[in-house]
């Protein structure tokens, strides 16, 4: 008896309850092709994600990595969500951190890496709470920076046969901002604002420094790895559209986003090389 | 400079600096970033009370109205000034986000610590009532 009492005070983390979708986005998740790969070759591995404002999402977000990637512990860094979010990511089985109030995703990125640093994990998988990224490629990325021995693995939508739709100005800052990535980098960066990445090693105590930019790590911080001496390598995967079109550059922030990523990329250039 | 502008420029630099000291003594405002303010105030008081260093600094700056030269010397500290909190600003907004990032991470230790205390005493009392 008091072993069901004490099941009942203290339900175990890993075992999440029935996942309930209200959008769209609940339509059932592909299995992955064929048996799901061991993923004993990436000790020390941590999936990161952001997330504001994310309930309707983050439950079949999570879903989907816990099928395509069941080893992996999630980190959920709820950045001052006023719906129920971290509780909803809680009840999934991932940890959750709680900033006291909405710092933007960089800050709330950052957060993940630092944890990640400071529980000695390795390799750190970061992916967006919104649904874009498909779990499905997370095991391929992984593959593919440990064989090649990469530093930085980015996951982009415009490699390949993925036709990902979006509007003409958020199309055009995409490809002025990856010519620019792609020029001063030497190596093609078809995606820079992809948020779907996988960092091994130096790179994640470079996201947990000072040198980051902590509010939208675009282009200027491809250039920065790049100029650290890190691989990065761009791998194509499939992203859908933004639910309810939320991007955060929308509105006047979008005016921001292009001069503060010009003024960075510039000032990255003409910093120091960081020490890494 | 016609007396009644001088007169008034002296006034409100006297009564910018006083106030500037009344907050300082209410610590309504720290000694750190009253100095701009009172640096401020006390160079234009001096330009406004001494007509020949007006003079100097309108020959200097090519003024050809010592009022613009009063002007100009007033918006260039306040430039400095504006520029000096931009640069605090920067400082104490990374300052947030550090003690922000850290603050919640040692939220999540703490639960996870609690939590962890708390099943640990909850399997001690079962282990002691079964073995009673």
């Amino acid at each position: 008896m008091l072993n069901k009492l004490l099941r009942q005070k203290l339900p175990s983390p890993t075992v999440p309850k029935k996942v309930i979708l209200e959008t769209s986005m609940a339509e059932e998740l592909p299995a992955p092709a064929g048996p799901i790969p061991s993923l004993i070759g990436f000790p020390k591995t941590l999936i990161v994600i952001p997330a504001f404002n994310e309930a309707k999402n983050i439950a079949k977000v999570l879903e989907g990595i816990r099928r395509c990637a069941p080893e992996l512990p999630v980190l959920v860094i709820d950045d001052g969500s006023s719906d129920a979010t971290a509780e909803i990511a809680g009840e999934q089985g991932a940890k959750v951190i709680s900033l006291p109030f909405n710092s933007g995703y960089g800050v709330a990125l950052q957060t993940g890496f630092i944890f990640a640093l400071k529980n000695g994990f390795t390799t750190v998988v970061q992916m967006d709470a919104d649904g874009q990224h498909d779990p499905r490629y997370i095991i391929d990325m992984l593959q593919e920076i440990q064989t090649d021995n990469l530093d930085v693995v980015i996951g982009s939508r415009f490699l390949g046969n993925n036709k990902y739709k979006t509007s003409i100005f958020k199309h055009l800052g995409m490809y002025i901002f990856g010519k620019l990535a792609s020029f001063f980098c030497g190596q093609t960066v078809s995606d820079p604002t992809s948020g779907f990445q996988v960092l091994k090693g130096k790179p994640i105590q470079f996201v947990a420094s000072d040198y980051y930019p902590p509010d939208y790590p675009d282009a200027d911080f491809i250039i920065m790895l790049h100029r650290c001496g890190f691989k990065i390598r761009e791998v194509p995967v499939t992203m859908q559209a933004s639910p309810n079109n939320k991007s955060m550059h929308r509105g006047h922030k979008t005016i921001y986003y292009v001069f503060k990523m010009f003024l960075s990329i510039i000032v990255t250039l003409l910093r120091q090389k960081p020490n890494t | 400079m016609p007396p009644r502008i001088r007169i008034i420029a002296i006034l409100i630099c006297i009564f910018l600096v006083a106030y500037v000291f009344e907050l300082v003594r209410r610590k309504h405002l720290s000694e750190e970033y009253s100095m701009g303010w009172l640096v401020t105030g006390t160079l234009m008081l001096i330009l406004s009370i001494s007509e020949d260093l007006l003079i100097w600094v309108s020959d200097l700056v090519g003024a050809t109205l010592f009022t613009s030269t009063l002007f100009f010397s007033g918006l260039l500290f306040l430039m400095i000034i504006c520029l000096h909190f931009s640069i605090r600003i920067s400082a104490l907004t990374n300052q947030v986000r550090k003690l922000t990032q850290n603050m919640a991470i040692l939220d999540y230790e703490k639960k996870h610590l609690e939590n962890v205390v708390e099943r640990r005493s909850l399997e001690e009392n079962v282990s002691s009532l079964e073995k009673t």
